[in-house]
C-alpha cells in the first residue's frame, strides 16, 4: 500500500482537481465542496470495524515490541553504539589490566607457595625438634620410657656388694646396648649418676638404696641377658665367693622406666656455638 | 479509536511485563521495530487515501517485518550485518519520512 506515490493514489472519484486546471492554486475551489476529505476520513474512521481491530492489534503488537526494545537498548552497556576506536581503546585497557592482574596472580601465587613452603620446612623443624626431645628426654632421663628389656634382681643378704659392683653392672648393661636403666624403681641412670658406697647399702645420685638391687634396663633383651650373665660377669660376681647373694636375670617384653632424673641447672657448662651453623 | 486504544494498551503491556528479549532476537528487534512503523505509517497514509484494506495491511506489516529481520540475518551471515542492517534502516526511514509527507499533505493540504 505505501508502494503508491502520492500522485498516483487518488482513485477517490470525489475529488477531482486534476483536470481541472494544474494552476498553482489547486486547491482554492474544491475545498468548500468538500472540506479536506481525508480529515473526513479520518473522522469517520473511529467507528469501531474489523479494520479497526485488526490495525488495534497490530499497533498494540508494535507498541510492545518498540517499548520493550527501548528497555533492551537503555539496559544495554553502551558498547554497541562505541565507536571502533573507542572499542579498540576500551579492549586494550582491558588486555592490559588482565596482563597486569595476571602477573599480579602470579607474584601472589609464588608468594603464597613460598609462604607454605617456609610453613612447612619450619612444621618439619618443629617436629624434628620434638623427635630430639623425646630421644634426648629418654637419654637424660626426663622422660619415662618403656619397651623391651630384662629386669635383674640381686640379693645381697651379707651386704657385700659395692658400688664398683652395680657400677659394672651398669656398664655392661650400656655395653650390650641398654637404652635406659632404673634401679629399684626410684634411681634413673643417665650420665652424671653417681654410686657411693654407704653400708649397708649404696648412695645412688644421693638416694641411699638397699637390697634387692633390681635393675631394669630397656634394650635388646637378649643381649642384656647375655652380657648379665656372661662367665665373669654380673651374675658371676655376685653369685661368687665375695658377694655370696643371688642373681635372677628375666627378659621382659615390656619393661617400664617411671624413675625420673630432675635435670640441673649448668653452672659452667655453656653451649659453644656449633661450627657447621 | 480502537487503533489508538491498542497502541495505548501495547505501550502498558510492554512497559508492564516488560519481557524478556530472546538472544537470538536482539540483533532482529530494532531493524522490526522500524519495518513495522513503516507499515503503519504506510496504512495512514493508504487510509487517508481511502484505499485502506486490512487483509494487505496485515500482509504487507508481516511480511516488512519478515524481510527486515530476513536481511539482517543475511547480512549477519554474510559479515555485513551493521552495513546491510544500516541500508534497511535507511531506507525505511526515507519510506516513512515519503508517507509521512503524504500524509502531511491529505491533514494539512501542505
Amino acid at each position: 500500500m505505501s508502494d503508491d506515490t502520492p500522485e498516483t493514489s487518488k482513485p477517490d472519484p470525489v475529488e477531482q482537481p486534476h483536470p481541472d486546471e494544474p494552476t498553482p492554486m489547486p486547491q482554492a475551489k474544491p475545498k468548500p465542496r468538500t472540506p479536506n476529505l481525508a480529515l473526513r476520513r479520518l473522522r469517520t474512521g473511529f467507528k469501531p470495524s474489523r479494520g479497526q481491530a485488526i490495525v488495534a492489534v497490530v499497533l498494540a503488537l508494535v507498541a510492545c515490541v518498540a517499548v520493550v526494545q527501548v528497555r533492551v537498548n537503555r539496559a544495554d552497556d553502551g558498547y554497541q553504539n562505541a565507536r571502533r576506536e573507542d572499542l579498540i581503546a576500551i579492549l586494550d585497557g582491558l588486555g592490559q589490566n588482565t596482563r597486569r592482574l595476571e602477573s599480579e596472580i602470579a607474584e601472589l601465587e609464588e608468594r603464597k607457595n613460598s609462604l607454605s613452603s617456609s610453613a612447612d620446612k619450619a612444621q618439619t623443624a618443629r617436629e624434628q625438634a620434638e623427635a630430639q626431645v623425646r630421644t634426648l628426654g629418654i637419654l637424660a632421663g626426663t622422660l619415662p620410657a618403656q619397651g623391651p628389656g630384662v629386669r635383674i634382681t640381686l640379693n645381697d643378704p651379707e651386704s657385700k656388694m659395692t658400688s664398683s659392683n652395680l657400677l659394672d653392672a651398669i656398664e655392661e648393661l650400656r655395653d650390650a646396648g641398654a637404652e635406659a636403666i632404673q634401679i629399684n624403681g626410684a634411681a634413673r641412670v643417665v650420665a652424671s649418676t653417681d654410686f657411693v658406697d654407704d653400708a649397708p647399702g649404696i648412695r645412688i645420685d644421693g638416694q641411699k638404696l638397699n637390697s634387692p638391687y633390681v635393675i631394669e634396663a630397656i634394650g635388646e633383651s637378649h643381649n642384656l641377658a647375655e652380657a648379665a650373665n656372661f662367665p665373669g660377669g654380673l651374675v658371676s660376681e655376685v653369685t661368687g665367693p665375695q658377694v655370696g647373694g643371688t642373681a635372677e636375670v628375666t627378659e621382659l617384653p615390656q619393661v617400664q622406666i617411671t624413675a625420673l632424673h630432675a635435670p640441673e641447672e649448668h653452672r659452667y657448662a655453656r653451649p659453644a656455638p656449633s661450627p657447621t651453623k | 479509536m480502537i487503533a489508538v486504544l491498542g497502541l495505548v494498551i501495547g505501550v502498558v503491556i510492554g512497559l508492564l511485563v516488560a519481557p524478556d528479549v530472546p538472544e537470538w532476537a536482539q540483533p532482529y528487534l530494532p531493524i522490526a521495530v522500524v519495518a513495522a512503523l513503516d507499515a503503519v505509517f504506510g496504512a495512514l497514509r493508504a487510509f487517508l487515501d481511502g484505499i485502506f484494506d486490512d487483509k494487505v495491511f496485515v500482509v504487507s506489516f508481516v511480511s516488512n517485518v519478515l524481510i527486515a529481520a530476513l536481511i539482517v540475518y543475511l547480512g549477519d551471515q554474510l559479515g555485513v550485518g551493521s552495513q546491510l542492517s544500516t541500508g534497511v534502516v535507511v531506507v525505511l526511514g526515507i519510506r516513512i519520512f515519503t508517507n509521512m509527507a503524504a500524509i502531511r499533505r491529505h491533514i494539512f493540504r501542505a
